[in-house]
């Protein structure tokens, strides 16, 4: 059928069927450049433009003591959720890797839940949760384990538990992915051979593991860097991360250089870690398409 | 290397249900020092789930399984240091040739030197000495095949598992290392189990074949005691190929039992009693122990004049299919080199064999 369209085009036209493919793109290679390329290569500008000419903005990477405070909380939390959100998200794959028929759907449709519920929703129910007259302090305060309430909420920790809790499912699923390449028998095979099951996990199913593991936590460790929602409202305005950091620079206080500028290295230290986990792990495979 | 470590295994009663269905079903059978068993049987039949329950993967419904004198049933497989070969080999992947052999080994912390020498000695073994530092992505099927055998026999197990180790390999691999393993069983002196479904590698490398089918235990015995006398139909058909004569017993003979098959009378050597005239009686009649002559031999006990229907030529022999009145057909194998019936459809040959050539089978239940 399209053999034959991009035939009958070539006998109209007398293009050559490649160009004729080409051609086909066209519309949605455009639609990129004007509203998407373009716009991009206007922020790349306004950081080396704004407020006057030079690399200023990018000499503020270095010296602003406010930057700084902001970038280390940012590279702090997106550590911690990477960490946790791969243990939590290995135990849920391994559990789904061993599962079979019913026993798998539920726990499939239980990972991929939260994905369909707003990030918004998701993050005022944990305040609900967390605050100080919340579910958890009355629960922990009525057992009589704490006199005082927590503070859980409106501070890293709150802000945390929220990033862990959204990205646990795009943990799950590459690991998962992995996990399902992984021949069950040879776990079988190192009992056989004496192996406890502690030692066939160390050395035969977590070390298969580590490529899936490896792109997993790349991959939540990039997530991680733009959250902006969820540390604006678990954060209570006293946790600054990058995106809602640059949010404010637009925004509130009009320093569009600075802002630009942070959204530039945001991107280029997005692009330098996907280049990294290329090298390191097969891609398509990761994301189920090889 | 490996010592005289031999021993024997006892399997007592061994039962395996999975809800209604009865994957194995009351066996019992003893493998003797240093014996090489296979157990033979199409799938379905148990055979796996038996070799499971030994290495310790699947717990048995009820019966027990013991080496020596001592009751391993309820051990963890890691506890009952038995080497396995496993089908597909289940090399590691992410380890070399020299790690995947060392295994064993390591997770029983013994020294790196001798962990290393003793990792020699059984590439050594199996000639692949050269191959140590490769994964297991790189080698043929062969060649892992040995891999699987040198990381099952490395520590010194008290017993050798193998699950369809040959299934993987061509035809022709598959006689080559059928030879180096019985050569290996041999030199090392231990006991093997060995499952397979097929009835050469079981008949070519055994010391002691036992047949399986639903779960149960059909009948065990030295390769050529199951071929020559099978104790049922089913065992008959399943070892190589079969005649089956239908018969009614017609009398006692000084030499054995007369029986008839349709217009025709023959003698059968053996045991008279238990067979009473009138009585039904099938025999299997092995295609080679069928004599085919152009002539009527003079003096042969069973005599048959049949019609040749077509035959299939295979090189070192000749497959011949006869039609006999009052019989149907039968099948004939003889060698082809100075074949002295020739080969036309139509033509009409005879068939003799000796008082001793079939053998009486039951039905089976």
């Amino acid at each position: 059928m399209t053999t034959s369209v991009a035939l009958a085009a070539r006998a109209h036209s007398g293009l050559p069927v490649r160009a004729f493919y080409w051609l086909l793109v066209v519309p949605a290679l455009a639609a990129m450049l004007a509203f998407y390329f373009f716009p991009l290569a206007r922020v790349l500008w306004i950081s080396v433009t704004e407020p006057r000419p030079g690399l200023d903005n990018y000499a503020l990477l270095l010296t602003s003591a406010s930057v700084h405070r902001m970038l280390l909380v940012t590279a702090r939390l997106c550590v911690i959720t990477t960490i946790v959100t791969l243990l939590l998200g290995y135990v849920v794959a391994y559990a789904m890797a061993h599962a079979r028929g019913r026993q798998l759907r539920w726990l499939t449709f239980f990972v991929l839940l939260p994905l369909w519920v707003s990030v918004l929703v998701r993050a005022f129910a944990w305040v609900t949760l967390l605050r100080g007259n919340g579910l958890v302090n009355q629960s922990l305060l009525a057992l009589g384990i704490i006199g005082e309430p927590l503070a859980l909420v409106r501070n890293e920790l709150g802000v945390a538990v929220g990033m862990i809790h959204y990205m646990i499912p795009f943990a799950v699923l590459p690991l998962y992915a992995n996990m399902q390449g992984i021949d069950l028998r040879l776990v079988a095979a190192a009992r056989g051979l004496g192996a406890s099951p502690r030692q066939a996990f160390l050395r035969v199913f977590l070390p298969l593991s580590l490529p899936g593991l490896v792109g997993a936590g790349v991959l939540v460790f990039i997530f991680s860097l733009g959250f902006y929602v969820t540390p604006a409202i678990l954060g209570g305005g006293r946790v600054f991360m990058i995106a809602e950091y640059i949010g404010v620079q637009i925004l509130t206080v009009l320093r569009w250089g600075l802002g630009a500028m942070l959204a530039t290295t945001l991107l280029a230290g997005v692009l330098l870690l996907m280049a990294a986990l290329g090298r390191l792990v097969n891609m398509k495979k990761l994301f189920g398409a090889g | 290397m490996l010592t005289e470590r031999a021993h024997t295994l006892h399997v007592r009663s061994l039962s395996k249900h999975y809800g209604r269905v009865r994957a194995v079903d009351d066996v019992s059978f003893t493998v003797r020092r240093g014996d090489f068993l296979t157990l033979l049987g199409p799938s379905g039949s148990g055979k796996t789930t038996i070799l499971m329950s030994i290495a310790g993967f699947i717990e048995p419904t009820a019966g027990d399984i013991l080496v020596d004198e001592r009751v391993i049933t309820h051990l963890p497989p890691e506890r009952r240091n038995f080497g396995m070969v496993f089908q597909g080999y289940a090399l590691f992947p992410h380890l070399t040739v020299a790690d995947n052999v060392g295994f064993p080994l390591q997770v029983r912390r013994v020294p790196r030197a001798e962990a290393t020498a003793r990792v020699r000695q059984a590439l050594d073994l199996v000639h692949l000495t050269d191959l140590a530092d490769r994964v297991p992505k790189q080698l043929s099927g062969g060649q892992q095949q040995r891999v699987a055998l040198a990381r099952a026999l490395v520590f010194q197990p008290d017993l050798l598992l193998l699950d369809e180790p040959l299934s993987a390999l061509d035809k022709k691999l598959r006689a080559e290392l059928g030879w180096e393993l019985k050569s290996l069983h041999r030199r090392v002196g231990m006991t093997f189990i060995y499952v397979t479904h097929d009835q050469e590698e079981a008949l070519s490398m055994s010391d002691e074949v036992a047949i399986l089918r639903d779960g149960k235990l059909v009948q065990s015995g030295a390769p050529s005691a199951l071929y020559d006398q099978p104790r049922t139909r089913f065992v008959a058909d399943f070892l190589g190929t079969s005649n089956f004569l239908d018969g009614v017993v017609d009398g006692p003979h000084h030499a054995g039992v007369t029986y008839r098959c349709g217009p025709h009378r023959f003698l059968q050597a053996g045991p008279r009693d238990a067979l009473r005239p009138g009585q039904p009686i099938v025999l299997s009649l092995r295609p080679e122990k069928i004599v085919l002559t152009a002539d009527e031999p003079p003096g042969a006990i069973n005599v048959l004049a049949a019609e040749l229907v077509s035959w299939s030529y295979f090189g070192s022999g000749v497959h011949v299919l006869v039609a006999a009145p009052g019989i149907g057909q039968l099948a004939v194998t003889r060698q082809s080199w100075r074949l002295d019936v020739p080969l036309s459809a139509g033509k009409r040959v005879w068939l003799s064999w000796d008082a001793d050539a079939a053998t009486p089978v039951a039905e089976d239940s």
